[in-house]
């Protein structure tokens, strides 16, 4: 289990990161803290010709705050999520989530970037940024533009970052006063990857809430049969609910078997129990 | 320095003196080891569970870099398994020659500076498989139309025995019958230090030095000379420290042996270090037993007896020496267990799939035993609506039955199973706990409370092994007693250290008999070239017979010391006595250490006729080699959220008996650290396998090992009912732990839901299989 010979480089900053990833006929991948990709090096199952280091560019450990957003660049860690050591948009989601991933040896590693940028249907934080509303930041060869998270991780293991693309961070609106919200996440034990997972985010005054399925077989994504009937039941019933998540299910992760269904049941339940205050 | 304790160092809670070094990260593994000119192996394994070797091409630029079977001719393929005409053998090279029969399975090494580079040249060699059809069901392996392994056999087992006690047959009329079947699937052994071993040519000494992962360097030097064809004298086997083995480093493996020859071949130094994926992929395997059962009762419960098949996966090879053959005598002949039935009819097929080889695992067979027993009486209590704990009054072997032969042929020795029982029952607050169900939890999980009592067999020596057909004997241990010329003490003993703290309870045993303090007293082991030749840590042996032999020969030291002493006393033996490092006689003293020095360095102060030295090599057998059974009772109190399947321990009690205890507290780590495993089998730990033949868990992103959060602290009692036959009446501790959790957890998913009848009869009861079968129960379906 040790790496294929790989060439690697430590770019001075983002631009030179970007140039870097364009080379021709080399396979180049970004290592942020590498939790995932160094695994698969060593494994030899994703064969790369050039790493180009980004873990250490302070352009990507950038945080700024405005009365309505906050922005996390994209090299922060899910350790620094956990201990607060970035303004926290969410209201103590983030660092709730953060604190669940992996463990802690991970998690001193891995980056927030890193996680939406390898799109496992499984990871945190593509379904928690989407809950949040949050938007990727990108900067590439064209340019910079903004993606909503949502758009922006497009199924299993596949994004819409194009060649030369860096994820530079990610803006995240504000949490208003009176935001409820719930988590839920099933595990085999801890530390490992969620089987199910499930965010329900009720921002009160009329917005429609968020609820975010992850750990499907394709991507984390929202259900919006559980929002439209969140939306209209200030009281809800349980066996309408199962009904409606069922619903739902069959669209976010058709392929589910009994077992999978029963879960993703659990935790978005659970979830619209916790943000509901009914558990 | 710990003052001497009142009652000596026997019972004494001494901080293990293994710790410090390995607290500092300055403890030496194999893979620790440097030397110059030192190169890496990375071995090409089968990508296919099973099929015809066709060729090897080796890389042009790396063709002296890669080596196949043809190029490691001299390696002979040493006979393993027990020894019985009817047990065939699987004939199995270290590097496949015409076929290959396991995923994973040695192909070809390849040796270079660096592992990495190893494993670049590893990629680079083709290999040429023509695939056969995988047997992987050890059911269907069985069968007359299953693909077979080995040509010249005529079916697929290694071998299939009965063990009958009684008459079976005289139950058909038994007013309860309940029939069910049992699953303990596959595992690992995940020590924390995978195997690793490092050969070279000592040139000077004209010798083979092997530094391996071992828990037995003694044996595996055996083992290595026949497959090498060197004399034992031209090998050194050294096993530094040793980072667990839980059995999964008592065999012969491919790898040690390729190694070694690459080493007498290549003259630099080679090593090979494992990593968790061949770690996964072709280490010893383990459990993988099915059960078919029926168990029979009356309408209170008493068990009557008990018949079935059990199926042991035992994998595509028997590991030297002995095999997997053991899986299937010991699960039979404990599945009684501890009850009084009278009637047993077991069959056993130990079967050929093709899968890596077998070998044993912490609680050897009596997980699988003891998981199927203690469920089949749980759901005996069931059938007839009595509480489980009332059924195992019922039942339990009574303290004055005891010796009790089992229906298994087990000579139960001593104890209180009853009072084992009814303290951990009183341990969990059972009545509060009834309560605390009949309520209701408010997050809507069940909660359950479930029992699993064992015995683990452990002392047993030469009558047991040689009834074992056991190829290599392990009927004693020994022990060199040398008092250097300061009085401190050198103890070289054949057992291994594999991290259960043996330097430090061989330590007490030897101050004990010495009435020095164990800081005086250096043990030493894992070295063929310094040590009495032993048999290694296995069976929960170590103790029983390491710790007796250390005694027998610190006792004879001490007498020849006495006679000295007395000597230099001026007076007869008879009056002399020793007390705190010192001869002590009518007119006064003399310590150890002038004493050592007269012996040693200065002769002329021995009395007439006396041998120099103070130097005692002593072998030890308990009197009774049938073996002693320590036992207790395990309870698992569960949450379950019923939808998941996500079970949670709330509570982990255990009632235990291993007979007088040497270091408690390091006897608590025995027993937490078991359970931890214990706890691995129940609810995470599995390799499964496709219908291909391919494992399915061959890292940890997918097995799952249980880690501190998953693992409570458990709450133990002890009791103390000294053996009869060893010393100081100690019995073995290292594997009960592992064996009653899976029975004893189940068992409480059972009580969680017994008002829907939902079972729990295969492990790892995973989120998964739990929610499963709480859906089948609620719906109606049965298990499949």
């Amino acid at each position: 289990m040790k790496a294929a010979p790989f060439d690697y480089i430590r770019p001075q900053g983002v631009a030179e990161a970007i140039a870097a990833l364009q080379q021709e006929n080399k396979t180049v991948s970004l290592l942020a803290g590498g939790q995932s990709l160094l695994v698969l090096l060593s494994l030899r199952m994703a064969p790369v010709d050039l790493l180009v280091d980004i873990s250490r560019l302070e352009e990507l450990k950038a945080v700024s705050e405005t009365p309505t957003h906050v922005f996390i660049g994209a090299a922060t860690t899910h350790a620094m999520i956990e201990d607060g050591a970035v303004p926290d948009p969410s209201r103590g989601l983030m660092p709730r989530v953060a604190s669940a991933i992996a463990y802690r040896a991970i998690r001193n590693h891995g980056t927030i970037g890193g996680s939406v940028a390898l799109a496992d249907p499984a990871a945190d934080w593509p379904a928690c940024l989407m809950a949040l509303d949050a938007q990727a930041v990108l900067l590439g060869p064209a340019g910079d533009r903004r993606e909503a998270v949502t758009d922006f991780v497009q199924g299993m293991y596949t994004t819409s970052l194009e060649q030369g693309e860096i994820i530079l961070g990610f803006d995240i609106p504000r949490l208003p006063a009176g935001t409820r919200y719930g988590v839920a996440k099933v595990t085999r034990k801890s530390g490992a990857f969620a089987s199910s997972m499930a965010f329900v985010v009720e921002r009160g005054e009329g917005a429609p809430p968020s609820v975010i399925l992850g750990a499907t077989a394709n991507r984390a994504q929202p259900m919006p049969a559980v929002v439209a009937y969140l939306s209209q039941h200030a009281e809800i019933d349980e066996a309408d609910m199962r009904a409606v998540i069922g619903a739902d299910l069959n669209i976010v992760d058709p392929e589910a078997d009994a077992y999978q269904r029963r879960t993703h049941t659990a935790t978005v339940l659970r979830a619209i129990r916790e943000a509901r205050g009914q558990c | 320095m710990v003052e001497h304790p009142a009652n000596g160092w026997i019972g004494a809670r001494l901080l293990r003196k293994e710790d410090a070094r390995h607290l500092m990260g300055s403890a030496s593994f194999v893979a620790d080891i440097r030397m110059a000119g030192l190169q890496d192996v990375a071995f090409v394994r089968s990508q296919m569970a099973h099929a015809k070797l066709r060729g090897v091409t080796k890389p042009d630029r790396h063709r002296k870099r890669v080596f196949t079977h043809a190029d490691l001719d001299t390696v002979q393929i040493v006979q393993a398994g027990p020894e019985l005409s009817n047990f065939r053998q699987s004939p199995y090279p270290a590097l496949a020659s015409d076929k290959v029969r396991y995923v994973g399975q040695m192909i070809a090494a390849c040796v270079a500076p660096t592992r990495a580079q190893a494993e670049d040249i590893a990629e680079a060699v083709t290999v040429d498989l023509e695939e056969l059809p995988a047997v992987v069901d050890v059911v269907a392996a069985t069968r007359p139309d299953s693909p077979r392994l080995f040509e010249a056999w005529p079916d697929n087992l290694y071998i299939k025995s009965t063990v009958t006690e009684g008459d079976v047959g005289s139950l058909a009329s038994a007013p309860v019958q309940v029939k069910r079947q049992f699953k303990m699937n596959r595992q690992a052994t995940v020590h924390l230090e995978g195997r690793g071993a490092l050969a070279f040519w000592d040139a000077r000494l004209n010798e083979l030095v092997i530094y391996l992962s071992t828990q037995g360097a003694h044996v595996m030097r055996h083992g290595l000379a026949m497959a090498l064809g060197l004399p034992e004298n031209q090998i050194r086997v050294i096993a530094p420290d040793v980072g667990g083995g839980f059995g999964g480093k008592n065999r012969l493996m491919p790898e040690e042996i390729a190694v070694a020859a690459l080493a007498l071949k290549l003259g630099h130094p080679v090593r090979w270090i494992e990593d968790r994926r061949e770690h996964l992929l072709a280490s010893v395997h383990a459990r993988d037993h099915y059960y078919d059962l029926t168990i029979w009762a009356d309408r209170e419960g008493l068990l009557l007896g008990l018949a079935g098949d059990v199926f042991i996966d035992s994998g595509a090879y028997s590991l030297w020496p002995t095999g997997s053959f053991m899986e299937a005598s010991m699960a039979a002949r404990n599945l009684p267990g501890p009850y009084q039935m009278k009637h047993l009819r077991v069959n056993t097929f130990t079967v050929a799939t093709n899968k890596a080889p077998m070998g044993p695992y912490r609680g050897v067979a009596r997980p699988g035993a003891c998981f199927a027993i203690e469920r089949a009486v749980d759901e005996v209590a069931r059938e007839i609506g009595r509480d489980p704990v009332d059924v195992r009054r019922l039942n339990l072997v009574a303290s004055h039955q005891l010796p009790y032969r089992t229906a298994g042929g087990l000579l139960l020795d001593t104890g209180d199973y009853h009072a084992s029982l009814e303290t951990v029952v009183n341990m969990v607050d059972l009545p509060a706990l009834r309560k605390r169900q009949a309520a209701g939890e408010p997050d809507g999980r069940a909660i359950g409370v479930g029992f699993a009592f064992y015995t683990e067999q452990s002392g047993h020596g030469a009558a047991e092994w040689t009834k074992r057909k056991s190829r290599v004997v392990p009927g004693y241990e020994s022990a060199t007693a040398r008092m250097l010329p300061d009085g401190s003490v050198l103890m070289l003993v054949g057992i291994q250290n594999h991290g259960q703290g043996l330097e430090t309870t061989l330590s007490q045993i030897a101050a004990q008999e010495l009435t020095l303090d164990p800081a005086a007293i250096s043990v030493r082991y894992g070295d063929t070239a310094t040590g009495p030749f032993g048999f290694g840590t296995f069976a929960s042996r170590s103790i029983v017979f390491a710790g007796g032999a250390v005694a027998k020969a610190s006792r004879e030291l001490l007498e020849k010391a006495c006679r000295i002493g007395a000597h230099l006393l001026q007076t007869d033996v008879a009056n002399v006595r020793a007390e705190h490092g010192a001869i002590h006689g009518p007119n006064g003293k003399v310590t150890l250490a002038e004493i050592a020095r007269a012996a040693n360095i200065r002769q002329e102060l021995l009395p007439m006729g006396e041998q120099p030295l103070l130097e005692v090599t002593a072998t030890y057998e308990p009197g009774d080699s049938g073996g002693v059974f320590s036992y207790g009772t395990h309870a698992a109190v569960v949450a379950v959220d019923p939808e998941t399947g996500k079970v949670e321990i709330l509570d982990y009690a255990v009632a235990e008996d291993c007979g007088t205890l040497v270091n408690p507290m390091i006897v608590d780590g025995q027993i937490q650290g078991g359970i931890a495993q214990g706890i691995g089998t129940a609810l995470y730990e599995e390799i499964p396998y496709d219908d291909q033949g391919q494992p399915l868990a061959t890292t940890f992103g997918d097995y799952m090992v249980p880690c501190a959060p998953e693992v409570p602290t458990v709450r133990i009692a002890h009791s103390v009912t000294p053996a009869l036959c060893t010393e100081y009446g100690v019995k073995g501790v290292g594997e009960g732990g592992a064996i009653a959790p899976p029975a004893a957890i189940a068992n409480a998913l059972r009580d969680a839901f017994s008002s829907i009848g939902a079972t729990f009869n295969e492990t790892p009861l995973t989120p998964r299989r739990v929610s499963d079968a709480v859906d089948r129960a609620r719906n109606g379906r049965p298990t499949p």
